[in-house]
């Protein structure tokens, strides 16, 4: 249920990002879903990867500062209140979700939203016990 | 072990005796040799009979690095050409370069007191010791090769650069000894890593690291990192070059040969001289030089000099690790930075990899540091607070330490510039504007 997610410390200067996109295509790494948090001087780039493990080391090989996360996917319809939906079930639990970032599925009706939470394996029950799918890693990775 | 016992455990009184018939010699050389010294003493009405004991070397007037560079390139020579067989240069970025000339004699006792800086380390006649000071006018690379042969080594010539070929070598060749500048010792074990050699492959015992300040701190990573016992030897091509104070085993102070050389420790500002402990300017007198003898030369470098008695046996003063060179020595809004100052507190908190750089600048009126330091594996995360966490525990340290504001800036991994040589630690913008 867990979903592993690259992340990788990049300087704010030009070209950077790019150096980073033409690592992972050199290497046929499909880029699944990406966000950037910045400051002034640096951002945190993190995506989701078809191959994460060859990712980390392309990257790693590229000269990148990289790490890794465990994250959630869940799947929504692709619809108003969608996303509140969870939400809600993640507050009052008192799960705190420290950033989330979306992607479209090809099949237009539901979207994938990728969670980040301090206690991964309750938010994974309480998302379960209201249910709200939880995607399994293969099918984020794969679809 | 200790390369020449009889001069290294000397009784201080019998030192003290003959550093005054040394002395004595040096100053009537140069007073009769060299135009520029018979000036300056005559100015100071002192003449080479004054000089009765040790005290009097004080009635003696100090030498600049600017007395130096006027008398380029040979007028401070007190050697006729004949006799000298070679010559050393500083890279003279900062106005003309100061040549340094040997006589055979110099050439031999150099390499005297390197035997004795390599057998600190425990290096002997089956030691292989990889030489990567560059060759050359630089008095690194030559200075610790004839000490090399001299304590009968395999010497590896190698010189600076061409990292991943060093390693090879190192590897191919077991080397037991490294020399080489520390922030060059850091790049190797750091490329070391990058190739995905473990250290078994290695037969490395001991590092020579020289040429540049560093710290406690920056001792610790590099003894982690190679495994090695990593020693500090002090030089500077004006005095002789490498050799003129080495650290024994015990690691606490540098030894310096006093036989050779004689140390002060003075206020830069005052000129007075000061008493062991405190921390001032280090001032060197030699005592065997024949080419190129220096009267209280004054080195711009920041020590403290300690009398008591090392364990190791050896009874020459010891001088702390330099905190940093006056010319280093950066100035912010009044307060004085040594980049030592910085490395201590980056690798002490161990936050970030050891590779780091000082940007000054001014806006405004204002002078302003930003102190770069790379990003760390260890503490990356995917959240940006945590990141901002880092930043600001690491400025918080150097803002107790050093008394003003530094702005922290982490950086990509290896975009730091890696030295073969000497470090770049410091751009000061506010020279550009």
């Amino acid at each position: 249920m867990k979903v592993k997610q690259i992340s990788v410390f990049l300087e704010n200067k030009s070209g950077r990002l790019a150096a980073l996109t033409q690592a992972l295509a050199a290497e046929n790494i499909n880029i699944r879903a990406l966000c950037i948090a910045d400051t002034t001087d640096f951002g945190i780039l993190r995506l989701i990867a078809d191959r994460p493990v060859d990712a980390y080391y392309c990257l790693k090989k590229a000269g990148c500062a990289v790490s890794e996360t465990a994250v959630i996917a869940v799947k929504i319809p692709d619809k108003p209140g969608g996303l509140a939906k969870i939400i809600d079930v993640l507050a009052l639990a008192q799960i705190n979700i420290e950033y989330l970032y979306a992607l479209p599925e090809k099949t237009k009706d539901t979207a994938l939203v990728i969670i980040r939470v301090e206690r991964l394996d309750d938010a994974i029950s309480v998302l379960q016990q209201n249910g709200i799918a939880v995607v399994s890693e293969d099918k984020v990775y794969g679809l | 072990m200790i390369w020449n016992r009889p001069l290294e455990t000397m009784p201080r009184e019998e030192l003290a005796g003959l550093q005054l018939e040394r002395l004595k010699a040096t100053v009537d050389r140069v007073y009769h040799n060299v135009p520029a010294y018979r000036e300056k003493m005559q100015a100071a009405r002192v003449a080479p009979l004054d000089i009765k004991n040790l005290a009097d070397l004080r009635r003696l007037p100090f030498t600049t690095k600017q007395d130096l560079r006027d008398s380029y390139p040979f007028g401070l020579f007190a050697a006729p050409m004949r006799d000298i067989i070679r010559v050393h240069a500083s890279s003279g970025t900062t106005g003309n370069s100061i040549v340094v000339g040997y006589t055979r004699r110099d050439l031999d006792n150099w390499a005297e007191l390197i035997a004795r800086t390599l057998t600190c380390t425990g290096a002997g006649a089956d030691s292989v010791v990889q030489i990567s000071y560059g060759y050359g006018l630089f008095t690194g690379g030559l200075g610790v090769h004839y000490g090399a042969e001299r304590i009968g080594a395999t010497v590896v010539p190698v010189s600076s650069g061409n990292t991943k070929r060093q390693i090879k070598l190192m590897q191919d060749f077991g080397t037991n000894i490294l020399a080489c500048t520390p922030s060059y010792a850091l790049y190797m074990a750091e490329t070391m890593q990058e190739m995905g050699l473990s250290r078994d492959l290695f037969k490395l015992k001991a590092g020579v690291f020289g040429a540049e300040p560093w710290t406690e701190e920056m001792r610790r990573e590099l003894e982690f990192r190679l495994q090695i016992l990593a020693i500090d030897i002090y030089g500077l091509s004006e005095v002789i070059g490498p050799g003129v104070a080495s650290e024994c085993p015990v690691k606490n102070g540098l030894h310096i040969f006093e036989d050779h050389f004689i140390p002060e420790i003075i206020d830069p500002e005052t000129e007075q001289p000061l008493p062991f402990g405190e921390k001032g300017e280090l001032v060197f007198t030699t005592l065997t030089k024949e080419g190129f003898p220096v009267i209280r030369y004054r080195t711009h470098d920041i020590s403290v000099l300690y009398e008591e008695p090392c364990p190791c046996g050896r009874t020459h003063v010891r001088m702390a690790k330099i905190a940093g060179r006056t010319d280093d020595m950066v100035i912010i809004r009044g307060v004085n930075i040594f980049p030592s100052q910085v490395e201590s507190v980056l690798l002490n908190l161990g936050l970030t990899e050891p590779h780091y750089l000082l940007v000054v600048d001014r806006q405004g009126a204002l002078d302003t540091l930003e102190v770069w330091v790379e990003v760390s594996e260890k503490v990356l995360s995917d959240k940006i607070k945590h990141l901002e966490t880092v930043e600001h525990r690491i400025q918080r340290e150097l803002e107790s330490l050093l008394g003003v504001t530094a702005r922290v800036r982490l950086v990509e991994p290896k975009s730091i510039e890696r030295s073969e040589g000497k470090a770049k630690r410091v751009i000061d913008r506010r020279k550009l504007k």
